[in-house]
């Protein structure tokens, strides 16, 4: 099963661990229900949508209420190193959380006293942490987009806000900064860069590009990022190897976008629902997704 | 006492190899360490008084450090009593200095900035605020949701209600389409 651990932009949401429902449209875990907007509901709502489409069983879900003070965060923290040794989990997404090197050392520690190792993949404030902590190298995904990279890339930098000056967040830079990152082991096995063209990369190199059809409008979109984040974590999930999963997703997201004709006003809930048509279109071409594109 | 286990006590100093998510507040003198250090310490901020690492040349023997993500709270509350730190930095590399370029993008009828890894987007014409995108702290969504859909002199600013790093990279975004809007 795929859990996903995050936080909901309400203080007063619970601590809740659960499997997540859907309801009248709505997303619940333990009878609590939250809307489907940017951020880890967005993961979650998208997830959703992917497992559906390939018939699997919906996701685990840990979640907090937390709205930047940290304080839920470390409620969720302390509840998953207690707990997380014991769990079955084939894949687990770790998404927005506050920041804490000392909280990552110790989810990490009980992560590997799992019996069966989960795939780990991160993105938002839990990828900002993994990288402070030097515990990059131990996840399987990264999903940065071009500010993160920049930040992955530079070895001082302990928040995309601090990304020195010589480190541009110039998407043409892409190739430059994932080298850099993985020569500083600040970079998961593999790294799915977020952008108007996509990049899908490990340490030997560039996989693959996505940069079709072009949506320059998904660029101001909040949400984007959340719902590729979890189209990939779902089609891992379903047994697809990681950097395919990568690839399909990264399509299956564009195209999701370009079905809702966007506009920068756009709102991700409505990009979500196009996810289920595109999966279709994507998963049923006869484009082979496996093969490595030259971007030469 | 703050001030007499002060003097009582060697003071360490902050190591500059670890600590990477945390930052250094450092003061003109030391009553205003104090004070800092009594107000954030009442808010249940997780800080501590060190000495300074070499490269801080500034300020008073003692400086506060705390965690880096919580920077936009931590000055609120500082600000709120007036006592205001001559510098803010990180404790893994304190010459570093927070990104303060802007990207301005025109999308016709819609205009973002970006600031650091905060994207702010408005409709030109009616000056409500469509989207907010990038950042990975959690008051990003939080403050996604008090803001879209308001009018740019409506909303209320992300220094007012945010708490973080990506908090304060888009209260730069947000200061700058102020600007940008006024002319």
């Amino acid at each position: 099963m795929l859990a996903v651990v995050g936080t909901i932009p309400d203080k007063n949401f619970p601590l809740v661990a659960g499997e997540v429902v859907v309801q009248n449209d709505e997303l619940k875990v333990q009878g609590h229900s939250f809307g489907i907007n940017r951020g880890t509901p967005a993961l979650i709502a998208a997830v959703c949508k992917t497992l559906d489409f390939l018939k699997n069983p919906l996701p685990f879900a840990y979640l907090v209420g937390d709205t930047g003070l940290g304080d839920g965060s470390r409620r969720l923290y302390k509840f998953l190193a207690d707990h997380i040794r014991t769990a079955q989990f084939t894949t687990m997404a770790f998404h927005y959380l506050q920041p804490d090197v000392d909280w990552c050392n110790r989810i990490m520690f009980a992560i590997e006293e799992i019996a069966s190792r989960p795939v780990l993949i991160a993105d938002a404030g839990s990828m900002y942490m993994a990288k402070m902590s030097g515990n990059a190298p131990l996840f399987d995904l990264f999903t940065p987009d071009a500010g993160e990279l920049a930040f992955l890339a530079d070895e001082d930098a302990p928040h995309p806000f601090y990304t020195r000056g010589f480190i541009l967040h110039e998407e043409n830079l892409a190739p430059d900064l994932i080298k850099r990152a993985y020569t500083h082991e600040n970079a998961s096995r593999y790294i799915l860069v977020k952008g108007e063209r996509d990049y899908i990369a490990d340490k030997d190199g560039i996989i693959a590009v996505v940069d079709s059809p072009n949506e320059p409008a998904l660029e101001p979109i909040g949400g984007t990022g959340d719902a590729l984040t979890g189209i990939v974590s779902a089609l891992i999930e379903s047994g697809m190897e990681t950097s395919k999963a990568a690839v399909i997703a990264a399509r299956v997201n564009i195209l999701a976008g370009n079905y809702t004709m966007p506009t920068p006003a756009t709102q991700i809930s409505d990009i979500i629902e196009n996810i289920p048509r595109a999966l279709d279109f994507v998963l049923n071409s006869a484009e082979r997704f496996d093969t490595v594109k030259n971007i030469e | 006492m703050p001030l007499f286990s002060f003097a009582k006590k060697k003071v360490k100093s902050i190591p500059l190899t670890q600590n990477q998510d945390r930052g250094i507040l450092v003061f003109e003198n030391t009553s205003e360490v104090i004070r800092a250090e009594n107000i954030l310490k009442t808010e249940g901020l997780k800080i501590r008084v060190m000495g300074p690492p070499p490269e801080i040349r500034t300020g008073c023997d003692l400086v506060i450090e705390f965690p880096l993500i919580e920077k936009l709270y931590i000055l609120r509350k500082l600000d709120e009593v007036r006592v205001k730190p001559i510098q803010v930095v990180p404790v893994s590399n304190t010459l570093l200095k927070p990104v303060d370029l802007f990207h301005i993008k025109d999308f016709g009828n819609y205009i973002m900035i970006r600031a650091a890894n905060m994207k702010l987007t408005i409709d030109k014409e009616t000056m409500i605020i469509v989207n907010i995108s990038d950042g990975g702290c959690p008051d990003v969504p939080y403050l996604a949701s008090e803001m879209i859909g308001k009018h740019l002199s409506d909303a209320p600013s992300p220094r007012s209600i945010g708490h973080t790093l990506c908090g304060y990279a888009l209260q730069l975004a947000y200061e700058e389409m102020q600007t940008r809007c006024s002319r």
